[in-house]
């Protein structure tokens, strides 16, 4: 007899469950050894709890009601329930608190390579730490964990989440039109951000560096050669690039195009890229106003890696082959 | 490092667009003659060597280039996915598979720049001709009937232009000749894309409205994006100063 399983779910055998382990194992070793300790917490919650971060596209996508009607969700990211966790369990400890956790979460993703709709995310949060310290903290974690899984090749990307909106409020763009321009660039359709730009009333320069601001990403000259207005918005990353270490500054694109999808990031944000996967292996940053939103005001940073995604990369490398190792 | 800055996989759309793409890879100076000769073979491994100065970084100029061809509804996937790390394909293409305006998340590519070839209509037609009230025959049915029905092998796209404007419909997708729909009366209206609708004329349809001007894309995996940069922008810098001197 064959029986079906949902679309976008999957068992696992053990070949591939004795190296998801070792993995995990090693995520899990230097997780620990940069002093996060691990929390598990339901993949159930009240809806209305998890609706209180602004997940925007990775909003949870399964509700159920319970024997009392209430309704329940199933998590789509950590981030929320440890928000929910600290303000609840750590009302009056004192900060920086550091968290860990392998954790599967559920998403209404099309399935697609490395992309399950149950996802084992392996992630830290770094609580009560603001920026720079906090941020350099956490990618310097990021990096030496993803060392301690014997990835080679990966890259982290680091932009600002605050930097696209900053610079059209230096540049004039009037507010009504802000939404649509960064819904463009939130799309990566660079098409229709010139087209955009192009119906709003500013100078020529102004409309250049609104463009191809957002498509200058390399190494630290990035920072250093930006024009004018987009020099004085990079002041957030500037000072998280002359405290990192010089392994991880090594590993690090500097993008300043780099948005991501959940509504919560308030500062610096990153995206794992590996050329073994033609999509990132995880990514995080900052989100200083989501704790307050639980009841706790921190500033708060964190991020995590789809481990499922994380063997992959790790399987091209070994074999040199996979998406960009042609 | 090697002496290039990297080595870009381009996907080439097949059909329609084949010919204004190998036209631009030869005024990038690459080498189209093999693929221009043989339409069996799908791989090719290096079609020669973008050359460009090193840049303020000292990044070394050249980039090496490969292509891979498909058809063009195709091409989103294999970028997608990172199988090449670039892909020209209309943006009838992409409106159907990524969508605009709408949630995004469908397909994670970075649109790149407007290649200005092949430009195609996006149009709604009905046969010709109207009745006594001056309607289409499209028109005449949503009023009598509630519901127009429209045949098109874009049902997002004619979805989405029915929802925009308010009308009620029923998309019937069909992968083939889709001007027979209304002449057997499989559907009022049909929702395809049109370059200089000859088809339509020769089939007694006519045009009833323009949905979208849709012209060549340069897309881009996300993480090609980001790790063959410096290739990439080279690329762009040179097309981009090909369409100013055009």
């Amino acid at each position: 007899m064959i029986h079906p399983i949902p679309s976008g779910t999957r068992d696992v055998l053990p070949d591939e469950m004795r190296e998801l382990r070792l993995i995990s194992d090693a995520l899990r070793k230097g997780f620990e050894d940069h002093g996060y300790r691990e929390v598990y917490t339901p993949a159930l919650e009240y809806e209305e709890v998890l609706g209180r971060a602004e997940l925007a596209e990775a909003a949870p996508a399964y509700r159920l009601f319970d024997e009392t009607g209430a309704a329940l969700a199933l998590r789509s990211d950590m981030t929320p329930p440890i928000a929910r966790l600290v303000s609840t369990r750590y009302q009056d400890a004192r900060p920086p608190l550091r968290f860990c956790y392998l954790a599967h979460c559920y998403r209404r993703v099309r399935p697609a390579r490395g992309q399950s709709r149950e996802l084992l995310q392996a992630g830290i949060e770094l609580i009560g730490a603001p920026a720079p310290e906090g941020t350099v903290e956490v990618l310097t974690a990021l990096c030496r964990t993803l060392d301690g899984t014997g990835l080679k090749d990966y890259r982290v990307g680091l932009g600002d989440a605050s930097l696209f909106g900053a610079l059209m409020a230096r540049l004039g763009v009037p507010e009504h039109r802000r939404a649509a321009l960064l819904g463009a660039l939130v799309r990566r359709d660079f098409v229709l951000l010139e087209r955009l730009v192009g119906e709003i009333d500013i100078d020529a320069q102004a409309r250049r560096t609104l463009c191809e601001g957002p498509q200058l990403r390399g190494g630290i000259e990035v920072l250093q050669q930006a024009p004018g207005p987009l020099a004085d918005a990079l002041a957030g990353m500037r000072e998280v690039a002359g405290r990192l270490p010089r392994d991880v500054a090594d590993r690090v694109i500097f993008d300043l195009g780099l948005v991501r999808e959940i509504g919560y990031y308030t500062g610096a944000v990153f995206e794992v890229y590996d050329p073994g996967l033609g999509a990132p292996l995880g990514g995080g940053g900052r989100y200083d106003e989501l704790l307050g939103r639980f009841g706790r005001p921190l500033p708060a940073v964190g991020f995590a890696i789809g481990v499922e995604k994380l063997h992959i990369a790790l399987a091209g490398e070994e074999r040199g082959s996979g998406a960009m190792l042609r | 490092m090697s002496a290039a800055a990297g080595r870009l996989m381009i996907a080439v759309p097949r059909g329609a667009l084949l010919a204004g793409t190998l036209d631009m890879l030869d005024r990038l100076g690459l080498d189209t003659a093999e693929m221009r000769d043989n339409d069996r073979r799908l791989l090719f491994e290096r079609i020669g060597t973008l050359v460009a100065a090193p840049d303020a970084a000292g990044t070394p100029g050249d980039v090496e280039v490969g292509a891979i061809t498909m058809r063009p509804s195709d091409v989103p996937t294999y970028v997608e996915a990172g199988s090449a790390d670039l892909g020209v394909t209309g943006k009838d293409v992409l409106l159907e598979q990524v969508g605009e305006g709408e949630r995004s998340g469908d397909r994670d590519l970075y649109e790149l720049l407007d290649l200005r070839f092949g430009g195609c209509m996006m149009v709604l037609a009905t046969r010709a001709g109207e009745n006594a009230q001056g309607e289409s025959p499209a028109a005449e049915a949503l009023r009598r009937l509630g519901v127009m029905r429209v045949a098109t092998k874009y049902p997002r796209t004619a979805r989405g232009h029915m929802e925009r404007t308010g009308r009620q419909a029923e998309i019937v997708e069909v992968k083939g000749s889709v001007e027979l729909a209304p002449l057997t009366g499989l559907a009022e209206a049909i929702v395809d894309l049109t370059a200089t609708g000859r088809t339509l004329v020769e089939n007694g349809l006519v045009v009833r409205e323009e949905i979208v001007h849709c012209t060549a894309r340069l897309i881009a995996n996300p993480v090609a994006h980001k790790l063959k940069a410096p290739a990439i922008e080279r690329l762009l810098a040179r097309l981009r100063s090909e369409a100013v001197a055009a």
